[in-house]
């Protein structure tokens, strides 16, 4: 059933184009995720008790970029994509539990603690590389692309140069 | 309000990328291995129809934007992290949280992996800013404007590009 029609994410890519002219035109918002994830994180941080708003991050435009902005318009639509992600595939039977990526586990057998780690450091620099670059396949792919930005083609383009690189090194020969 | 339409339209959108199977590891690595272009092909189509939908409604007056400021530094050495980091985790930002709700449980790793990304990213922010962002800065910068054509003829390039990869994919069934 799934992925049988060709067209399939064509149709649901350009929906998707859809819905992202009908938030700029109706809240003024552009898709983006990444920001999401240091507001967390620093809003984490200050829930356990410590304090590090001493540091310049906290200051920029009166803590936009720290979980003092909570709750925003990105957290919702992040917290939004869990929701539909969730009601979807409950509702067309894909939801599965799954405690390792089987394509992952063909590579590397059934190994938590290095998927542990894999993930652990693969997830750092994915942070550190979008918040860098000023966003993520959502808000420089998707919204800045669209934009026709040069920053967010540039940023496009890198992430799949680093993308397939790292995969070939990775995966080589593999099936 | 703000905050609702925020809720609705990632519900949307957490919808249309379950049903194309975006939010699967084997669809993203399978991108970066060159093996399945799901991905590809659902944001390139993204970008296709909100390219022509924002910029129809700018000309209308209706919208205003500027693309994000340039800083070949940042872009450049930012995109490549992001780009190795993404292989190995398999996942974006966006789509991990999607793929946690769909039952990819594993995918809680490369989410705490994130965060504590995120929180470096606060301790090392100066420096990027002091040494990165001033390598090739150009301030905020389009396609139309850097070649000085109009943006219709840009987005006209775009679709015959998107198209004859489309074309591509389909042929040798990617």
């Amino acid at each position: 059933m799934a992925g049988s029609k060709w067209y399939k994410p064509y149709l649901l890519g350009g929906l998707a184009g859809l819905l992202l002219t009908a938030s700029v035109l109706f809240a003024n918002q552009f898709f983006g995720t990444s920001t999401t994830f240091p507001r967390a994180a620093t809003w984490l941080v200050d829930l356990v008790g410590i304090d590090l708003s001493h540091l310049p991050f906290y200051q920029v435009r009166s803590g936009a970029l720290t979980g003092a902005s909570f709750p925003d318009w990105q957290l919702l639509f992040v917290v939004g994509i869990g929701i539909g992600a969730f009601i979807s595939s409950l509702l067309t039977g894909t939801f599965k539990l799954e405690s390792l990526p089987p394509m992952w586990v063909a590579r590397f057998g059934d190994r938590l603690g290095l998927r542990i780690v894999h993930s652990l450091i693969g997830g750092v620099l994915v942070m550190i590389g979008a918040r860098m670059a000023g966003g993520c396949p959502s808000g420089h792919g998707v919204s800045g692309v669209s934009q026709l930005g040069v920053s967010s083609l540039l940023a496009l383009v890198m992430f799949f140069v680093g993308g397939i690189i790292t995969a070939r090194l990775i995966y080589r020969g593999g099936k | 309000m703000t905050l609702i339409m925020g809720l609705v339209t990632g519900i949307f959108f957490g919808i249309l990328l379950q049903q194309a199977e975006a939010l699967r590891f084997e669809r993203q690595v399978g991108a970066m291995r060159l093996q399945d272009m799901t991905i590809v092909k659902f944001m390139l189509s993204t970008i296709i129809v909100g390219s022509i939908g924002i910029h129809l409604l700018a000309d209308l007056g209706m919208i205003s934007f500027a693309p994000r400021a340039l800083s070949l530094g940042l872009q450049i050495v930012g995109g490549l992290l992001f780009g190795i980091g993404w292989a190995l985790i398999g996942y974006c930002p966006g789509t991990s949280v999607g793929a946690l709700s769909e039952g990819r449980l594993h995918v809680i790793w490369p989410i705490i992996g994130m965060l504590l990304g995120g929180l470096i990213f606060a301790f090392i922010y100066p420096l990027v800013q002091t040494y990165l962002r001033p390598l090739g800065s150009y301030g905020a910068l389009s396609l139309p404007a850097l070649l000085g054509v109009n943006h219709w003829l840009v987005i006209g390039v775009l679709v015959v590009v998107a198209l004859l990869l489309f074309s591509f994919f389909e042929r040798k069934g990617l």
